[in-house]
Order: C-alpha cells, then structure tokens, then sequence
C-alpha cells in the first residue's frame, strides 16, 4: 500500500503551520503504512549556505561533529542539518566521511531537510519534531514495504539532487533498467530502491534542463510500472499518476494551499478543507505547482 | 420502494431525521445501528462529519434514507439493498459496489470503480467518475452526469451505463450484456465493445434511466450514442483465443 502527503502553502500566513498540519495528515496515514515513515520540508534558508541533512546511528554526537569541523548544526534524534558556505560542500562531505563514517548525508540544498525513520509513522513524526516544523511545502510518505527491505534506508523520501525529493506509492517494473543507464550517466545511487531510481530519473532530467513538470512528463515514456510520485523542488511540487491510475490520489486547494493525500482522510483537519475544491488528479496527466520567484 | 422511502424523500428537514455524527459516534455505532434496521420508524438518517471514512452506511438492507453531509472514503453504500443514500459531496473508491437495490446518489465526484458489481438499484453521480466505472456490473443501473474514466463497463454482464459527458480509454472492454450509451466522445472502445444503432427500444430505455435519475425532458436522446458487446469473445473461439 503506502500513503502519501503533501502541502504546498500559498498563503504565508500559514507557513508556521506546515509542519503541524502535515504531522496530522502523515498520522492519518499511519494504517496506509505502518512500517517507516520520512518527509522533506522546505524551510527557511540563508543566501550563500547550503544546507546538509545527517543522519547517523542512535547516540551520533551531531554536536560534537559540527564542533570539529566548526560548522552549526542542529541536531534532531538520529537527523542533524548542518549549515555550510555553499562552495564548501565536496570538501565537508570528505571531512564527515573521515571523521564519522558512521553518519550518511541524507540531502542537500538550499532549504530542504529530509528525516526518515523506521517506526508507526506518527512515532515518527514526534522524534523529529514534526509539528514544529515551519516552511512552504513539504512531502510525507509512511511506507508499507513490497520492492526491497523494511530499512531506513529504504523509507521514503529519496533525494537524489539538490533541493529535490520524491515520494513513490506503487512498484516500478523496469527500475534496473533505467538504473543501470543513470549510473552509465554518471549517477550514485544509494540503495537498491525502485523509487531511488525514479527520483534520480527527474534529477537527471533536470540537471539536463528539463522542468519538474516536464521531468515529469518524460517519466511516463521511461518510467514502467504502478506509480503515484509526489516531487518537490525549491520551489516546486509535483503530481503524477501512471498511466492506468493504479494508485490512489485526492487533492484539495483553496486560496491558502494545495494539499495532496494518498486518501481524502489525510486532508479532512486541514483549514477550511469543506471550502476546498476536492478532486482526483487524473491518469498521465502532470500537475505541478511552482512558487513565484 | 416503501411509502416510507418517499415520505422521507419529501422532508429532509433536522426536526424527524435521527442524527449521526461521526465526530462523536464510532462508523461502527452508525452501521451497527443501519444494520439494525427491521420495521423502523426511522426512516430519515442524517450523517455529520463523514470525514472520508471507508464504509460508511455499507451493507445496509432497510427501506430508508440516508444523507451524508460531506466527502465519504471508500465503499460507501456497498452492498446497499433497498436504502436510499446521498452523498453530498465526492466519493472515494467503490462507492455503491455490488449494490442489489435501492439507490446512491452522489452530488460530487467519486473515484473509481464506481458501482463496482453492483446487481441492482440506481447509481447517480452528479459529477464525473474517474476510472473503471461500472466494472463488472450485474444489473445496476448507473447515470454519470459528468464523465467517466479509462476501463469503464470493463466486462460488464447486465444493466445499464449512461454517460452524459465523455468516456475514456477502452470503453466496456470485454463487455457482456450491459447497455452503455454515451452523449459525448469515447477516447476508445475495448475489446469486443461497438457502436450499436439505437432503436426505440434502447431510447425508450434510456429515456427511463434518465427519468429515474431525474433528468426527464433535460438532454435530448439523440444527443446519444449507443455501445454493446460484438459477442465474439464470450462464446471460446480458438482463433480468438490470444485475446482471452
């Protein structure tokens, strides 16, 4: 099964709220899948820093870390952000791999911070403090495993870019096929996901120009399989559904917000969702949504 | 239909309707109570705060009605015999599957395999029906006043589909003996399905279903299309059988 959430706030006056409203809709999903959970926000960033997500085993010293190589860090549970000049990403890379290479950098960017964990979804969201999370869009997904191992490793949200992420309810049938022609291209993957794969497909399009939503668009060329993705980008946040719409998907907007959940149940606690126009996102149709700049 | 049944059709006022709302009662309080249902009184329902819940009013077998105020989950009304159910609102997967009798109206959209099975009764949806409408069908009458989706009618044994907008990919793939008459574009017909002449036997029947789901006098049957089974796939053919 799987569910998936997400938000994108158009209003700012609700992006305090985010986390808070998102940590609600991600526990109503808990019975969609029960056996880990992850999300991305994207929150506040500083011009000239780029942002990295760490996580290490239970007890990392994330402190004690980012004393050594003199940079903030704010830890949360078994997740740290750590706060970089940008520019200086390769080089802290190397350093964190030499000083502890226990601890994963999970994502980077701008303003994105991605936690995932292993765990009832809503058990989840309180380690990490969801609730208390502020930003304008964000993504969830709680996990109910098919294609490879309960890890946390293998939780979802993927991030394969910068600033970019992906949620996946479904299976990919061709996955080592593309796998194997992005890794020709120059591509890491990090573990053995299908959905891994589908997230560093759009990076790679991406990173070749593309949009998200044209990104999206030729996924439903290259990408066989059951799939609804929720993407986000710095400033964006995409939908798509396969071709034969196997997995379910509702969204909700109002003036404030775009909402996305996996069933309509995710999206009943949300501001004035009896206001909201409510519909099905249809089959191979790409909807994104983008953030003026 | 009881006189009861009409009775409550007429008042939909708060003062005789039993009021359930699902913010303080349980779904299981409010279909335990529908299943208990004998020679009731109660023939006006009232559910508040449906919230999307899956189930809602599902397998119910009392000659009442039931009003949702809000968006229902999946398989709302399933199973339903006799009870008349709106919706007021969207309807989430399998709204009215395998329904024997009675009727579900919903005033929104509902998602897919809408009137999944369904044996009897008469299926409204105001609004469009997203995939695999009708899949199945054993005799249920369904009226999209909107359109429907991919798959829709996909073997379809007996009843009636009718689709006042569009219909879309494989339309009644594999169909069996259910009608389907479409008045706007159908992206593509499935196996086995073709465009059949309309006759008056088949407007007379349509302008009844159309009649039930109180659009008498408001769309011009020749507005319609016709779609049935070429009969070639369910009878074993050997040159056929790639397409079983």
């Amino acid at each position: 099964m799987c569910g998936i959430v997400g938000l994108f706030i158009k209003d700012p006056k609700l992006e305090p709220e985010l986390g808070g409203l998102l940590s609600t809709m991600l526990d109503v999903m808990c019975d969609r899948g029960p056996d880990s959970a992850g999300f991305a926000v994207y929150g506040a960033g500083a011009p000239g820093a780029v942002k990295l997500t760490l996580r290490g085993p239970a007890g990392t010293d994330f402190a004690a870390l980012g004393g050594r190589l003199g940079l903030p860090v704010a830890p949360r549970d078994t997740h740290a952000v750590l706060t970089i000049p940008a520019g200086r990403e390769i080089e802290v890379r190397a350093r964190i791999a030499t000083l502890a290479p226990e601890v994963a950098v999970i994502s980077s960017g701008s303003r994105m911070e991605l936690y995932k964990e292993v765990g009832l979804p809503a058990d989840v969201a309180k380690r990490f403090n969801l609730a208390g999370m502020a930003g304008t869009h964000a993504i969830g997904h709680t996990r109910m495993a098919t294609e490879s191992a309960v890890t946390t490793d293998g939780a979802h949200p993927f991030s394969t870019g910068p600033d970019q992420c992906l949620v996946h309810n479904g299976s990919l049938s061709n996955h080592a096929g593309v796998r194997r022609e992005l890794e020709r291209e120059g591509l890491r993957l990090a573990t053995q996901n299908d959905s891994e794969v589908a997230a560093a497909y759009l990076t790679h399009r991406m990173k070749g120009g593309d949009s998200l939503g044209s990104a999206l668009e030729h996924s439903l060329e290259d990408l066989d399989g059951f799939y609804t993705f929720v993407v986000g980008t710095e400033s964006g946040f995409g939908v798509l559904r396969d071709p034969i719409a196997c997995k379910p998907a509702v969204m909700a907007e109002t003036d404030q917000y775009v909402a996305f959940g996996s069933e309509y149940r995710a999206l009943v606690d949300l501001p004035e969702i009896g206001k909201a126009r409510v519909w099905e996102p249809e089959p191979a149709k790409v909807y994104f949504w983008e953030r003026a700049a | 239909m009881s006189a009861g049944t009409n009775l409550a059709m007429k008042s939909l006022g708060s003062d005789d309707a039993r009021i359930v709302d699902l913010s303080t009662s349980t779904l299981r309080e409010l279909n335990g109570a529908l299943h208990a249902l004998n020679a009731t009184n109660e023939t006006l329902w009232r559910v508040l705060n449906p919230r999307g819940l899956h189930a809602i009013a599902a397998g119910v077998d009392a000659p009442v009605t039931i009003e949702i105020d809000g968006h229902v989950g999946y398989y709302c009304g399933g199973m339903n015999k006799q009870a008349r159910i709106v919706v007021n609102g969207n309807a989430g997967v399998g709204v009215a599957e395998n329904m024997m009798s009675g009727s579900v109206h919903v005033t929104g959209d509902a998602s897919q395999a809408a009137g999944a099975t369904g044996n009897g009764g008469l299926l409204v949806i105001d609004g469009n029906a997203s995939a695999r409408c009708g899949i199945s069908m054993k005799g249920i009458d369904i009226v999209v006043k909107g359109s429907v989706g991919h798959m829709s009618a996909f073997m379809a044994q007996a009843g009636s589909l009718v689709v006042l907008g569009d219909a879309g990919e494989a339309l009644g793939d594999s169909l069996y003996e259910a009608k389907l008459f479409v008045r706007g574009s159908v992206a593509s017909l499935g196996a086995d399905c073709i465009e059949k002449e309309m006759r008056d036997e088949h407007r007379a029947l349509l302008a009844a279903k159309l009649e039930a789901a109180g659009l008498a006098g408001e769309v011009d049957l020749g507005e319609f299309r016709r779609y049935g089974s070429a009969r070639t796939l369910y009878h074993f053919h050997v040159d056929n059988v790639s397409s079983y």
